[in-house]
């Protein structure tokens, strides 16, 4: 089959490799008709996250039919699903309590040796992010293999395009999510930076939970169009300065609840960042961490802090002093997608929640090279590109 | 100290864990038997501890889950003999004597004489409630080669202590979901 494949920084390309096949019982085959770039998957085209070998295949936002099942498969051949981004046992103490991305048992046994070194305890397997967090070729391709096919994908009713549930694979749940971890509370007014795909469903989100105003923080005037669409108001950190904006803004008092939906790579030539990257290059610490330290800096005394933006590493000059005296809480981690499926399907069924407005790519697989180029480097344009196995090369 | 807790170690001054100590070695028997190496890990299994109990005791079921292990062949009530992959494509065995087993709550070998690699060890098992069994292995042996040796099979990820780990892992997995989670197609070599 053809799948994208990294090859290192900045060289993803369109290779022929084996076609997946079933390994354990509860595995499904599912032929790919829809696939998305996400932001995440700039962390790896930039080379920010370790253990990633020459030619896997990326992608972890994916939906499609299945093809194939094995014994203890709950799927049927010819069903349609979208599948999370984490995989997810449903038998582990972790699952049990719906926090699906921390599930102890499927990143296989090997690989967890890593991540238990560096995080002290080991990562959940996810598709197409490296071999720390289980290796699983993603979903960029052909054809995937889902391991635990019982507990994630979710069975979407005929006669619903692609492109309406594509994102219960990643980004509509982790914008819920990160509305969700801010604890919003009927009137609070909730800053969130970043206006990605991530950011974009938060805001969607943070509304649908009551929030009475939410400020929305990027530079690309195209991505705080789409924000402020959805009723934020925006500011653009290239022509305001963020922490003054938002004082005034809240007559001294700050955002009830702030949402780092930037996570390690921000941009902008802030001094902090500039510093950052220097030591990043110099490997000295590994993150840009300037949203995370201007979000809680900017947060009203006693507030939350959500962070679905990701981390990996060590983030330097953390503000700990102003978290602490201002008595902040932070809640933060990789979605627990399978917890949200039903809700969120239900949600964009009932038309509650648009996903369709982010798409603004679509193209062939062969063509996902030239996607990731653009989505990295025209950010203002591209939104989303959703990436169509079926569809000829451009 | 609930049942859940794992036992202190006999000469640790505080209620720290066996081998979690600074100076944690194998006992004065262990020792005499050449085992200087001392590996101890708990984990905690989604299930009863009357199913993990039963789990282990069919040391034929080990052999399926246990990556180095190429087969445990069950000779009688207490025997079992163990044939394990080392580096360099050699394998060691040895006969694997039962010395403990209280159902539901702890199994203890040793390796009978003539083993290739001197070992001995202890599984407990112990009720955590809702999160299911505690699950303690401890592993004393005679490092293969040594410290050179030890170093090698690390090198090969053959050490007994990061095959400790993994197994552990491999057998919650196998427990509690009902495979062996994994992410490429299975070794093209059929394993014995
Ligand atoms: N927690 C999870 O499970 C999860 C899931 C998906 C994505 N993510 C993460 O969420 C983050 C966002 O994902 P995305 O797909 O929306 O990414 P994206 O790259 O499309 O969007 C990030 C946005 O942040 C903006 N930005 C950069 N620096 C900024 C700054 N200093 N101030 C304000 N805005 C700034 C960029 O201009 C861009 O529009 C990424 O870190 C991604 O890895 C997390
Ligand atoms: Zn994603
Ligand atoms: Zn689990």
């Amino acid at each position: 089959m053809r799948a994208l494949t990294w090859h290192g920084k900045h060289d993803v390309r369109v290779d022929t490799v084996p076609d997946p096949e079933i390994i354990n019982p509860r595995d499904a085959i599912i032929k790919v008709t829809s696939t998305a770039i996400c932001g995440s998957d700039l962390h790896l085209y930039d080379a920010y996250i370790p253990t990633l070998k020459a030619g896997d295949i990326l992608g972890h936002e994916f939906m499609g039919e299945v093809v194939e099942t094995g014994p203890r498969s709950t799927l049927k051949k010819g069903q349609r699903v979208v599948v999370p981004f984490v995989i997810a046992c449903g038998s582990c103490y972790f699952c049990g309590k719906h926090q699906y991305s921390a599930c102890d048992n499927s990143n296989p046994a090997d690989n967890q040796d890593i991540s238990e070194e560096l995080w002290g305890h080991p990562a959940a397997g996810l598709f197409g992010y490296s071999h720390m967090t289980g290796g699983y070729p993603g979903g960029q391709a052909e054809y995937v293999r889902v391991p635990y096919s019982d507990v994630g994908p979710i069975v979407i009713p005929d006669g619903v395009e692609d492109e309406k549930v594509l994102f219960l694979s990643d980004i509509l749940p982790t914008g819920w999510m990160a509305a969700e971890n801010a604890d919003i509370e009927p009137g609070d007014t909730v800053a969130v930076w970043g206006c990605g795909p991530v950011g974009l469903f938060a805001v969607q989100s943070a509304f649908l939970m009551g929030a009475a105003r939410v400020i929305a923080i990027d530079h690309f005037p195209n991505r705080l169009a789409l924000a402020r669409k959805f009723g934020a108001e925006i500011l653009n950190y290239e022509d305001s300065k963020i922490y003054d904006a938002l004082m005034e803004m809240t007559g001294g008092i700050g955002p009830d609840a702030v949402i780092d939906a930037v996570g390690m790579e921000s941009h902008g030539l802030f001094a902090d960042n500039v510093l950052d990257q220097i030591k990043a290059t110099a490997f000295l610490g590994t993150e840009r961490p300037h949203v995370l330290r201007q979000a809680i800096v900017a947060c009203r005394k006693g507030g939350r802090v959500s962070v679905p933006g990701v981390y990996g590493g060590f983030v330097d000059k953390f503000p700990m002093g102003a978290f602490m005296e201002k008595g902040l809480t932070m809640k933060t981690g990789q979605t627990h997608v399978q917890h949200y499926l039903p809700g969120l399907l239900n949600a964009i069924l009932e038309e509650k929640i648009d996903t369709t407005f982010l798409i603004s790519h679509r193209m062939g697989l062969e063509d996902a090279p030239h996607g990731y180029d653009i989505f990295k480097n025209n950010q203002d344009e591209v939104t989303k590109i959703v990436l169509k196995p079926d569809m000829a090369k451009a | 100290m609930t049942d859940s807790t794992p036992a202190p170690d006999p000469e640790a001054r505080d209620d720290a864990p066996r081998g979690t100590t600074r100076s944690a070695r194998p006992d004065e028997t262990q020792q005499e038997r050449g085992e200087t190496a001392l590996a101890a890990r708990t984990i905690t299994i989604n299930k009863r501890p009357e199913d993990v109990y039963a789990f282990w005791r069919d040391f034929s079921n080990l052999s399926g889950v246990m990556e180095n292990v190429e087969s445990i062949t069950v000779r009688d009530d207490r025997t079992s003999h163990w044939v394990v992959s080392a580096p360099g494509g050699r394998t060691v065995e040895w006969d694997a004597i039962v010395t403990e087993d209280e159902p539901n709550r702890l199994l203890a070998w040793k390796s009978a004489d003539g083993a290739d690699v001197s070992n001995s060890g202890r599984v407990e098992f112990r009720d955590g409630g809702p999160r299911g069994t505690l699950v303690t292995a401890t592993l004393a042996y005679d490092p293969p080669g040594g410290v050179i040796g030890k170093l090698v099979a690390k090198l090969f990820q053959k050490e007994p202590g990061i095959q400790q780990r993994r197994d552990l892992r491999r057998i919650k997995q196998f427990l509690e979901t009902g495979e062996v989670s994994t992410s490429s197609p299975p070794n093209p070599a059929p394993k014995a």
